[in-house]
């Protein structure tokens, strides 16, 4: 694979355009993608699509310690130019209250990715495979018409973080991902959709069958669906559905969040009870099963697990090198890169505490008897109101009624994060790896839904 | 490959005679591949973020950025490429490597059914706003403005744990180069700025935000009245503080005038555009000329309303925005269409391609959508209701593949026997397209449009979304 970035000549112009302006201070992060992606309508081509880009968001300290930043397309020496007097200007309004520094770990040894590095399918391929599978799913049902919304696309990058510390952070990588969604619909009923996602290393490695099965089950399984009755429910939420969840509220566990006063945690909360206390929730930007991995963050910082609740106790949030200073702890490896630097999960896990503590182990999708099991989660970004901990949000899922399940029609399930922690009754079954993280099935008693008439 | 080879004079120069010679090089080059239309699209953009907590400026974050867009056409398939490369070399190899995901190349010569024979004279739509970058406001006085946004609000907000302003703008030039013979240029500028605030009190919290944008006006942010803005943002997060949360269930709702018309952004709208009909995902697309909604509503798309935020003087591909009448006193007139709508579905362009960057091949999408005025007034719509909900602010929403839409009730009241009843809150509207459209009976007299954003197939877009005062017969609302 052939280089995209020069991390050495970057940082050689940088330091000399810095030096020629008088700025002793910088650091700047950049990336590099080649992407190619293609989308079928029903055996045919429709969109084939390819990219190239470049970005970097470079900070200057100014002589009064006050930091600037600038975000720019161009990686040449002007660009770098303009870069470096725009973050110059805009350090004038920096922030003296909150400044950010390097991180103190932006040196330490990175820990080993052992993420291989995929050959290229080249486009023509990636349209055969795509074919191949859309045809797969419309022949799983005869309702199933159409795959509207599909792709298969297969990218490598490279990123870098350098600063004038003589840092320099490089990583390379190959990625690919296929979805399908597939649309059904039968005779005086309305059309019903669901799918399927998968990401791979490469495209080679992508689990066409698996995407193609899943994408297929769930899209059948809701075409017999019946409307609920609005009131309280047993809820199962699928691995997906809860993972979306917990990310939507992942505010709980942000230190910048808290420091901004926006989150329902507070410095106090730290090794109060947030959950049940059969629950762990990590952080795990290693996992092998995590194939966006990196080996550091925006700042430099290592990327490293993190436990956030144990035995239902918030043990750890997560930080930049700001939000780190502020608590007197080292920064976790979850910053961005910014005039303001913004602090994310990478990959959560929600886990039992051991396998003998998770909650009420008589809880079965198999064998329980009335309860609502909810597969997918919609609307989250109208839906979820981080801040305040409630959420009404549309799903998909089904009423299990003595063993027999259904698909409910249009439906939402509301609640607040806070009582959804301390209400989980049950973890069932090992938990599952998906795209955004890992999570068993999980059980929340008293979860109210609203049907649709 | 190395990135760093790309020349950046391109990103400090105006799109002007210069790029002609060449884009017309590679739009004949093109066409002598075989491929039935060529298109090229070149940006450059110039953009700033600011945001003010409480008392002081937290983040400024100017970004500069260049690209261009190359889609080539054969038959109803189209080829993509997007490169932040504008050096010559750059976009050649951008073209070959479109032309040849079609099968085409750039070396062999294969006549085009369709053909170049020139462009037509240049269409400036930018010439005249020239000197608009330079008419902003500074970083000073953005970040003067928005900390008096923030003062504003603790001076007449009460329980206030958190707040905000934000500032955008957004400078974009754009260059279309078609082998149609379309060669037009537009520089686009959009300023939004927003306050919102976090009110806590013991464990009541309420969050309220509002966001003011306009289009093609430098002067924007001096003409913004902070003082109002924080009014309205305090008075709706005083009046959710202490709201208990909705009882869910089916009833009549109202919707506020203004961004209350994302109900119909999300419930019709996108369901009205040829992307939707290429994808069979609009239950509308054998249904033009036939009743869709209740003969009260008329529903228009357009890009032409002054200053709003979806306005433009030239789509993403060089056309002149339409006013398309989509739905008038409930019949369902036409479709928005862009390039690749019209040759894969044969409704004719409107103007309404659309992308967020050249990172994205042009879609249909919305500009400035709004349900027309009607006759009654907003009282006579509540006074309709027995019992119901009243939707004073709206947040975000979405619609699915099916059909099915939903949008959040930010500022929500009950309605009892016709009046105004206690805050609410944690309302979700749940509903479907074709069986909600019939339902909106009623529409007031007092139509406003509201600045918003819209994400979709070709990224998000700079939308209005609007309607007066009207009320829906029956909706699903979800809640607690």
């Amino acid at each position: 694979m052939s280089t995209l970035l020069n991390g050495d000549r970057l940082a050689d112009t940088l330091g000399r355009l810095a030096a020629g302006m008088g700025i002793q201070r910088w650091d700047l992060g950049a990336g590099c993608s080649e992407d190619s992606s293609v989308q079928v309508d029903r055996g045919e081509a429709k969109q084939l699509k390819a990219s190239q880009r470049s970005s970097m968001t470079l900070r200057v300290w100014n002589s009064d310690g006050l930091v600037g930043v600038t975000s720019s397309s161009d990686l040449s020496d002007d660009g770098l130019e303009r870069a470096l007097q725009g973050a110059r200007e805009a350090s004038a309004f920096g922030n003296p209250d909150d400044t950010p520094a390097f991180s103190p770990l932006c040196r330490a040894p990175l820990p080993e990715l052992e993420r291989p590095l995929a050959d290229h399918l080249g486009i023509r391929r990636l349209l055969d495979s795509l074919k191949a599978s859309e045809a797969d799913l419309l022949q799983r049902h005869p309702a199933i018409e159409t795959v509207p919304y599909n792709g298969l696309g297969e990218s490598r990058s490279e990123r870098l973080y350098i600063n004038s510390d003589g840092a320099v952070r490089e990583q390379r990588s190959t990625t690919a991902s296929l979805y399908l969604y597939a649309r059904a619909e039968e005779a005086g009923r309305k059309p019903r959709s669901a799918g399927a996602v998968r990401l791979a290393h490469g495209a080679g490695d992508l689990d066409h069958a698996g995407c193609v099965a899943e994408a297929a089950e769930r899209t059948i399984s809701h075409l017999d669906y019946a409307a609920i009755d609005t009131g309280r429910y047993l809820v199962c939420f699928g691995p997906e559905a809860f993972l979306d969840l917990m990310g939507a509220f992942s505010s709980l566990f942000n230190a910048r969040a808290v420091l901004d006063g926006v989150s329902l945690t507070r410095r106090e909360s730290l090794g109060q009870p947030l959950a049940v206390p059969f629950l762990t929730i990590r952080d795990n930007g290693l996992h092998p099963a995590h194939v966006g991995a990196s080996a550091f963050d925006g700042e430099g910082t290592p990327t490293r697990a993190l436990s956030l609740v144990e035995d239902g106790l918030l043990t750890n949030l997560l930080h930049s090198e700001a939000t780190a200073r502020q608590f007197g702890v080292a920064p976790t490896g979850h910053a961005g890169l910014g005039a303001k630097v913004s602090v994310g999960a990478d990959w959560l896990e929600v886990l039992p505490a051991s396998p003998e503590r998770r909650g009420d182990t008589g809880l079965s999708r198999g064998m329980s008897d009335t309860f609502v099991w909810i597969d997918s989660l919609s609307a989250l970004h109208a839906g979820v109101k981080a801040s305040q901990g409630s959420f009404s949000l549309p799903f998909d899922g089904w009423l299990v009624r003595g063993g027999e399940r259904r698909s409910i029609e249009a439906a939402t399930v509301a609640g607040d994060i806070r009582s959804v922690l301390n209400a989980i009754v049950a973890l069932e079954g090992e938990p599952e790896i998906l795209p955004g993280g890992r999570c068993p099935h999980v059980w929340v008693e008293g979860l109210s839904i609203t049907g649709e008439a | 490959m190395t990135l760093l080879s790309a020349p950046a004079r391109h990103l400090s120069e105006p799109f002007g005679d210069a790029w002609l010679p060449s884009l017309e090089d590679l739009i004949g080059s093109g066409c002598r591949a075989g491929a039935d239309l060529v298109e090229i699209f070149l940006e450059r953009t110039d953009r700033v973020g600011v945001l003010a907590e409480q008392d002081r400026v937290t983040s400024v974050s100017p970004g500069i950025g260049a690209g261009a867009g190359i889609r080539v056409f054969l038959g109803q398939r189209d080829g993509f490429v997007s490169t932040n490369d504008l050096s010559p070399d750059g976009l050649r190899r951008a073209l070959a490597t479109a032309l040849d995901m079609l099968g085409l190349d750039l070396s062999l010569s294969r006549p085009s059914r369709e053909g170049f024979a020139g462009f037509r004279q240049l269409v400036d739509h930018g010439s005249r706003k020239a000197d608009w970058l330079e008419r902003c406001p500074d970083l000073a006085t953005s970040t003067g403005r928005l900390l008096e946004g923030t003062h504003c609000l603790e001076r007449v907000g009460q329980h206030l744990q958190v707040r905000r302003g934000s500032y955008a703008r957004d400078w974009q030039e754009v260059l279309v180069a078609c082998s149609d013979g379309t060669l037009a240029r537009d520089i686009r500028l959009h300023q939004s700025c927003g306050l919102s605030v976090l009110a806590a009190d013991g464990e009541h919290r309420s969050s309220v935000g509002r966001r003011y944008g306009s289009s093609d006006r430098p002067d924007d942010l001096i003409r913004w009245d902070a003082e109002a803005s924080a009014a309205e943002v305090c008075e709706s997060a005083g009046a959710m503080l202490y709201a208990d949360y909705v009882e869910a269930g089916q009833m009549p709702v109202v919707l506020a005038n203004r961004f209350g018309g994302v109900i119909f952004h999300e419930a019709c709208g996108h369901l009205l555009e040829t992307t939707q009909v290429e994808r069979g995902t609009t239950p509308f697309a054998d249904r033009v000329g036939e009743p869709i909604a209740h003969p009260a509503v008329t529903a228009i798309d357009e890009g032409l309303t002054g200053e709003a935020f979806g306005s433009l003087s030239m789509d993403d591909e060089g056309m002149e925005p339409q006013r398309s009448v989509l739905i008038e006193n409930g019949v369902l007139k036409r479709f928005l269409s862009d390039r690749a709508g019209e040759r894969r579905t044969g409704h004719p362009r409107t103007g309404s391609g659309r992308r967020q960057s050249h990172n994205f091949a042009a879609a249909s999408r919305m500009r400035n959508t709004y349900i027309d005025a009607g006759p009654h007034s907003p009282g006579d719509l509540i006074r309709s209701v027995d019992n119901g909900l009243y939707c004073k602010s709206m947040g975000g929403g979405s619609v699915g593949p099916t059909g099915q839409f939903n949008f959040s009730v930010e500022e929500g009241y009950l309605i009892e026997n016709g009046r105004l009843g206690k805050p609410v809150k944690g309302a979700t509207l749940i509903g479907d397209a074709k069986e909600v459209m019939p339902r909106i009976s009623m529409c007031a007299n007092d139509l406003e449009l509201a600045a918003g954003f819209c994400g979709s197939v070709s990224g998000s877009v700079f939308v209005t979304v609007g309607q007066p005062h009207i009320k829906v017969d029956s909706i699903t609302v979800g809640g607690r």
